[in-house]
């Protein structure tokens, strides 16, 4: 029964393909097409699903899910060079891929920088002329530049944000004080005060404002957040902890703040995610380095296999930051499944 | 004698709605060694006074009176609450060592004594388990546990089976008896269940409803030790249709003025 239905939807979806092949509609309606081939997909995913026993579902799922992202690359170089998306701002897959590799590998000599800083150059290079020489390795990096900003932004304006959060959870006339005001400051996008910053410090053009920009948008986020953590534990928590002889800091330690951690941490995670557009958006417009920069500056120079190198580059930070949140979330909350 | 000695509590509390009076004049002693159950309609103010007991709030007049065994060094009172209220965060046995560590008992030591009572409630297979692991009944079982763990003088419990499904709650009440009856506790012990009280009390006593007074107190003579087949007795059946007699009016009055409200 379902291998009929298989066997039909396989059949319509070559059908359908070499027929808009012979009549030559691709160029025309290829949007369309592909829309059905999609729908056709799908399908076809379906009814695969239902015969497929129950301890390999989980693996079909994975399956489905690493194989989506494929199809569309491949389709995309399919268009590209079959002439339907213009190569210029499309460029194909394979041309981002050399483009990425192509920034991987050379230094550029105009900027002083490279994508991920050479490290395969540092044993020689610690040989001819030390650590120094080994360090501007890293420096040269967009990669490392743009994660050392996030990272450094994001602790600093994370930890007092948890700090001052729990004051405004527990103290009820510092919330009624701040609360408003950290509302308001809250929706302002945080990228709108990095002109202030370029003024407050002494060199505007430095990593004090882009970093203190981070800091502050992480800051507002986590502190609104870990308020509401601390205001959300159920109050008979603290009955027990009362109950049972805790003292202000047992209470602090066993009750306010695990209870207070899974919405901490989903401030956290907004938080990091903020941070990560922030300082991208930064290097757009004020920055020698970063793949902000990177972006930004292949845009300009019409090399776009370059530019979508670096928004390859920025979305896989993205990822790797966002799964070691989660790792430390798992660590230290072993009771959330 | 006398371990817990309540005078004239009255409780009013102040909300957004004008003040509502939960407990008017209401007294209880109780002897050591006792284990009363109050029963009253729901709202008659029950968790109330057993917070007012056990020092989590304070009463509006009257006074609270919980005498302490000679050199003790154990906690006054510790209670079991509505809710299970045992820590998400916390393993099995560290929410069963709660009190202990929070009284500076060393970790070895506590770990023993919270495992121990792990066996009594048949749950030291899930000591390293956490509470989001573990069904309703489960939950109570450290409730518990976690409150004589800490070994007080008196111990207070509020509906403890009350969330529990029919047959669970009768496997917990025999479980109830029998810890109970090997080291007779002083307890106080709220339900709405007239025969739980009289299954597991030596004295009920029905509270009226909104503002809970003090209606009618009834001796329960039955022997110990007592075991879950008592309810089938007919003796039991008398007593508990007594009871209801005295208890029906005010869980009408309460149901009536609930009825009051949703209309408003
Ligand atoms: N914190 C509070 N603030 C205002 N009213 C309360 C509060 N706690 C309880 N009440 C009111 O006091 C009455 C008694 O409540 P409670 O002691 O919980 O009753 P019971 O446990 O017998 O069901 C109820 O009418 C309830 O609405
Ligand atoms: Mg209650």
């Amino acid at each position: 029964m379902t291998k009929t239905r298989l066997l039909i939807i396989f059949i319509i979806f070559i059908a359908l393909n070499i027929f808009i092949s012979l009549l030559n509609l691709w160029q025309s309606i290829w949007w369309l097409i592909l829309f059905v081939d999609f729908v056709l997909v799908v399908a076809f995913a379906e009814q695969v699903a239902t015969i497929i026993p129950l301890k390999y579902q989980k693996l079909y799922q994975r399956a489905l899910a690493i194989s989506f992202p494929i199809f569309v690359l491949i389709t995309w170089e399919l268009i590209v060079n079959a002439g339907i998306l213009n190569p210029r701002w499309f460029p194909p897959p394979t041309k981002i891929a050399a483009a990425l590799w192509d920034l991987t590998i050379n230094y550029d000599r105009f900027n002083k920088t490279s994508l991920f800083g050479r490290p395969w150059l540092a044993p020689s290079v610690l040989q001819s002329d030390g650590w120094p020489a080994v360090w501007s390795l890293f420096t040269e990096s967009h990669v490392l530049t743009t994660l050392w900003r996030v990272f450094f932004g994001f602790i600093i304006g994370a930890i007092p944000g948890i700090l001052l959060g729990i004051i405004m959870g527990l103290n009820k006339t510092i919330r009624m004080m701040l609360d408003a005001t950290m509302s308001a400051v809250y929706v302002l996008p945080k990228i709108a005060i990095f002109p202030i910053m370029m003024l407050i410090f002494p060199n505007p053009f430095g990593e004090g404002p882009k970093i203190a920009v981070v800091a502050i948008s992480a800051f507002f986020l986590v502190a609104i957040s870990t308020m509401a953590g601390v205001r959300d534990i159920d109050p008979v928590f603290l009955q027990v902890a009362k109950n049972f002889g805790a003292n202000r800091r047992q209470t602090f330690w066993h009750v306010i703040v695990p209870g207070a951690l899974p919405i901490i941490f989903s401030g956290l995670r907004l938080a990091l995610g903020t941070a990560l557009i922030v300082i991208v958006a930064i290097e757009f417009i004020r920055a020698q380095i970063g793949v902000g920069y990177v972006v930004f500056y292949h845009w300009q120079i019409l090399a776009t296999d370059k530019m979508y190198a670096g928004l390859f580059v920025v979305m896989v930070l993205g990822i790797l930051l966002t799964f070691i949140l989660q790792a430390i979330e798992r660590w230290l909350m072993p009771w959330r499944k | 004698m006398i371990k817990i000695k309540a005078q004239n509590i009255s409780k009013i509390y102040d909300s957004a709605n004008g003040k509502i009076t939960a407990l008017d004049d209401f007294s209880l002693e109780v002897e050591d060694g006792e284990f009363v159950c109050l029963v009253g309609p729901s709202g008659c103010g029950k968790s109330t006074f057993l917070r007012i007991l056990a020092g989590l709030e304070p009463a509006t007049s009257g006074s609270i009176n919980i005498a302490r065994s000679p050199n003790s060094t154990k906690p006054v009172n510790n209670v079991v609450f509505q809710e299970y209220a045992i820590f998400p965060w916390k393993t099995v046995i560290n929410n069963v060592a709660f009190g202990l560590e929070m009284r500076g008992i060393g970790k070895k030591q506590r770990q023993e004594i919270a495992m121990s009572w792990l066996e009594k409630v048949a749950l030291s297979k899930f000591a390293n388990y956490y509470p989001s692991q573990l069904s309703g009944g489960m939950k109570q079982r450290v409730s518990i546990a976690r409150a004589l763990a800490n070994d007080p003088e008196v111990l207070l419990m509020d509906e403890p089976l009350g969330a529990l499904d029919a047959q669970t709650r009768t496997v917990l009440q025999a479980e109830l008896l029998r810890i109970w009856e090997k080291d007779r506790k002083t307890v106080v012990y709220i339900t709405h269940s007239i025969e739980e009280a009289i299954l597991l009390g030596d004295r009920v006593i029905i509270m009226t409803a909104q503002p809970g007074r003090l209606k009618e107190t009834f001796e329960i003579d039955l022997a110990r030790p007592r075991e879950i087949e008592l309810t089938a007795t007919a003796e039991f059946a008398k007593l508990s249709g007594i009871i209801w007699q005295a208890l029906k009016d005010e869980v009408k009055q309460a149901y009536d003025a609930q009825m009051m409200d949703k209309v408003d």
